[in-house]
């Protein structure tokens, strides 16, 4: 029975299955070949810059599920991160205050975006190219200049082991703390993005709403003749992407201790967020996927930039390879069309 | 009637000023079979989709068990036990059985979707249904349609309808499967649940139901107990209404020496589940109609000979070639030169937002063009031609086309194939949806292109223009061909009665 039943789970999710796999080949030949793999070290280096894409992949995954496009969550990301490089500072409890209102700032963006999209009944791709601009316009008020002031302690706690984030608030008990021992060499980051995964997007996953969210992508007319809760699943699938973003914002803004209103970023988190929910096996016609699989697509794309690093390849040509995985992992969504037999079907 | 679960009074709905309902007073009672009746476009679906929240009535009021009641959504109408289960089916393919089968109320634990609970309570409806042998966890786009359809009533039994409203429900289902709805109905009806049944199969209705409502243009016409009235007579009240337009008149029926050699002669036409092996054949000078209640493979069938489908079966000769076209260009191409008037014109046949002219235009490109480049004088000459023969009355030919009436625009698509001078004409209802003025210049047209030796093979769902317009009519049942009928023969009798696929001789 338990056969069975992993079988079929990898026929349904054969997109998430291969994308995991992928993943494993490509750390474990990294690891193999770096000097130092296999290391805490590396682990942290490589979490630190994964975890911002991780994030906003998962913003991006929504949309995509409800068949659209959010072309804001970059964007939001910066807006984010420049408001925490202002509020994340100060005594313990102005930092939390301060991290609490950054989060809900980047989630009233996407409670915003949803609003317009549902209401306004704007296709999400132009509504959200237009309140990407605003936020990094908004980014640009904010923080003018790169720079900010984010506490030290949380930067040094955030962005390394598990051990160091214990020492750092006196909690290690000289690393022998008994909830310690197994995570001590875990990275932080590895461990936010967990549990951002595993409090936020699992329940949701499992809620009404979040199930609406896929019917809405897979077939929006039944849904609606079952009498599932349309207007709201959007709204809540823009708004879950906005606090998701804000993470992604929180945490680059602590990782970096500073916030910068960097344009070309946001565009670049956007669009790599897009790559990293197809990577990580979320159908563009929405309806299929998950949030956990663009957390491994994110980790796929970054991993393939680890590689530049230690082969010593020219990083002019790390688009060039980039979009070369790309074109080749969304190919094999494409066999769906060989299987349709009404012509016309192709065009709906 | 106080008694009754559902009641309609003087409910009205009209969609662009076309009549879809009015005025009609309808009840049914629980613990009844109720089997609703009528030809394509008398209002049945739109009756039910008033019921189940799909549309709103312009005007008239519901009751459920005598209280007034409207149902702003299908969610609305499903909380008052109004559980409807349509044609095309409400699942969702990318979810599992079990997921679809308690979509929009699933089993809870602290506020979240118990996923086990809802798998054993998939497994209690689906064992109900006598569908055991599917896994809840499937996917559905993973079944078979007949298994979907069952999955789709276990879904409606779920919600513990009081009325349960069952449209065209068995028409995929296998003949075991069949017998199973048949004895849950029954069951239900014994729980007091009222079912509203609504089926071209006649022997399913007579095994069924115990009381029959008629349905024509939009009106209740009689509603009646099982037996009271003969087939015959049933079928006398879906019909009996005046003929609103006139037809030119028909050449003498030719004998099949006469005709020639058929242009296009269809043999076991196969695709999917929608054609079961369709034989027919036009020859020059002649309309074929295609007869049949909607949806019996007709669309299919033009879509298959226009080459819009893949991995069709069967033998197609055209003129001296054989062979199914492989797409809509090869069928337009020197070789068949073949012409289709789509179902949808806004969907299928027309670029809405673009100029008139393009869009007639749009077919014919090569017959205008200079190498690669399109010389305007010839086009402004083909679209006066164009708008000459087919008097289509417009301000500029630069306007878009969706600023037209749609006889017009239908107009438009007929004027644009024309243009390539087909041999072969299908056409797929080209009147629905459009003023009787036009529809009488369609059809003078229709024999115009005959007469100059064209084939032409035309659905339409108005079995009139059939019998008007045809010098043959081929009725389509489940697919295939169940009725050839020729010159006097052609009437709205045995029409009606070969759709429905029931002998009226020997009833």
């Amino acid at each position: 029975m338990r056969g069975t039943n992993l079988k079929r789970w990898l026929l349904q999710n054969v997109g998430f299955g291969t994308a995991l796999l992928l993943l494993a080949v490509l750390y474990i030949s990294y690891n193999m070949m770096h000097p130092r793999g296999f290391s805490s070290a590396v682990a942290v280096q490589n979490a630190n810059e994964t975890a911002a894409i991780a994030f906003v992949a998962m913003a991006q995954t929504l949309p995509v599920l409800l068949g659209g496009l959010d072309l804001s969550v970059g964007a939001v990301m910066t807006l984010t991160s420049c408001i925490a490089s202002h509020l994340v500072s100060g005594s313990p409890a102005q930092i939390l205050l301060g991290m609490v209102l950054t989060l809900l700032s980047g989630t009233a963006f996407g409670l915003m975006n949803g609003l317009i999209v549902v209401y306004g009944r704007i296709q999400p791709i132009i509504a959200t190219l237009a309140t990407g601009a605003v936020a990094v316009g908004l980014a640009l008020l904010v923080r003018p200049k790169p720079g900010g002031d984010v506490d030290g302690d949380l930067n040094w706690a955030l962005t390394n082991s598990v051990f160091d984030f214990a020492d750092t608030y006196g909690l290690a008990d000289g690393g022998n703390a008994w909830w310690l021992r197994p995570i001590a060499n875990v990275p932080v980051p590895v461990i936010l993005v967990a549990l951002i995964a595993i409090l936020v997007w699992v329940p949701f996953r499992r809620s009404v709403t979040g199930r609406t969210v896929y019917a809405i992508g897979s077939a929006e007319g039944p849904a609606f003749m079952s009498g599932l809760p349309i207007h709201r699943a959007k709204i809540a699938a823009f708004t879950m992407g906005g606090f998701f973003a804000a993470c992604g914002g929180l945490y680059l803004a602590i990782q970096t201790s500073s916030g910068n209103a960097d344009i070309q970023q946001a565009g670049a988190y956007t669009l790599n967020s897009i790559a990293a929910v197809v990577l990580g096996g979320t159908s563009l016609l929405g309806g299929i996927g998950s949030a956990i699989g663009s957390i491994v697509g994110a980790m796929i794309l970054r991993v393939i930039s680890f590689y530049f690093r230690i082969l010593d390849i020219d990083p002019l040509l790390q688009p060039l390879i980039e979009g070369v995985v790309l074109l080749v992992a969304v190919s094999f969504g494409a066999f769906r069309t060989l299987r349709v037999k009404n012509k016309l079907d192709l065009f709906r | 009637m106080s008694d009754a679960i559902v009641e309609y009074r003087g409910i009205s709905k009209f969609f662009a000023g076309i009549r879809a309902l009015e005025n009609v007073d309808f009840a049914c009672s629980p613990g009844s079979i109720h089997a609703i009746l009528g030809e394509n476009g008398a209002g049945k679906s739109t009756l039910i989709k008033i019921m189940s929240g799909v549309l709103q009535p312009d005007a008239g009021e519901i009751r459920l068990e005598g209280k007034p009641v409207t149902f702003p959504t299908p969610d609305a109408a499903n909380r008052a036990g109004i559980v409807c289960m349509f044609q095309e089916l409400s699942l969702i393919p990318d979810l599992s059985v079990a997921d679809n089968i308690s979509i929009s109320d699933p089993p809870r634990r602290f506020g979240l979707i118990d996923s086990r609970a809802q798998i054993a309570r998939a497994e209690d409806l689906l064992a109900r249904v006598r569908c055991e042998d599917v896994d809840p966890r499937s996917l559905v786009r993973e079944l078979s349609l007949s298994r979907r359809q069952m999955v789709e009533i276990a879904k409606a039994l779920g919600r513990k309808p009081k009325v349960l409203i069952l449209d065209e429900a068995t028409s995929a289902l296998t003949s075991r499967d069949v017998q199973t709805v048949y004895d849950l109905l029954a069951e239900l009806k014994d729980e007091g649940v009222a079912s509203l049944f609504i089926s071209h199969r006649m022997h399913e209705v007579d095994a069924l139901c115990d009381t029959l409502a008629v349905f024509r243009n939009g009106q209740h016409i009689e509603t009646f107990a099982k037996g009271e009235k003969s087939e015959r007579e049933i079928v006398h009240l879906m019909i009996g209404r005046d003929v609103e337009a006139q037809f030119p008149p028909k050449p003498p029926l030719k004998s099949p020496e006469e005709r020639g050699k058929p242009l296009l002669k269809v043999q076991g036409l196969k695709w999917e589940t929608k054609l079961n092996g369709v034989d027919l054949s036009v020859c020059r000078g002649e309309i074929v109609g295609l007869g049949g209640l909607d949806g019996q493979g007709q669309k299919e069938l033009l879509l298959a000979l226009f080459g819009a489908l893949r991995d069709v079966d069967g033998e197609v000769t055209i003129g001296n070639r054989k062979g199914i076209p492989s797409s809509p260009a090869g069928a337009k191409s020197a070789a068949t030169r073949m012409a289709l008037v789509p179902e949808d014109r806004k969907t299928e046949g027309l670029m809405l937002g673009m100029p008139i002219s393009d869009n007639l235009l749009a077919a014919s490109y090569g017959k205008i063009s200079r190498g690669p480049f399109i010389d305007p004088a010839l086009a402004r000459h083909a679209v006066e031609d164009g708008l000459k023969k087919l008097q289509i009355k417009i301000g500029s030919a630069s306007d878009p086309v969706m600023t037209l009436s749609g006889g017009n625009q239908q107009k438009v698509v007929i004027a644009k194939w024309l243009m390539i001078d087909p041999d072969i004409i299908l056409l797929n209802d080209p009147t629905r949806g459009i003023d009787v003025g036009t529809k009488q210049e369609i059809y003078r047209l229709m024999r115009e292109l005959a007469n100059e030796g064209k084939a032409i093979l035309f659905y339409s769902s108005d079995y009139a223009e059939l019998i008007g317009c045809c010098d043959r009519v081929s009725v389509l049942y489940g697919g295939r061909v169940v009725s050839e009928q020729e010159g006097d023969d052609i009437t709205e009798e045995s029409l009606v009665a070969a759709s429905l696929n029931i002998d009226v001789e020997a009833a």
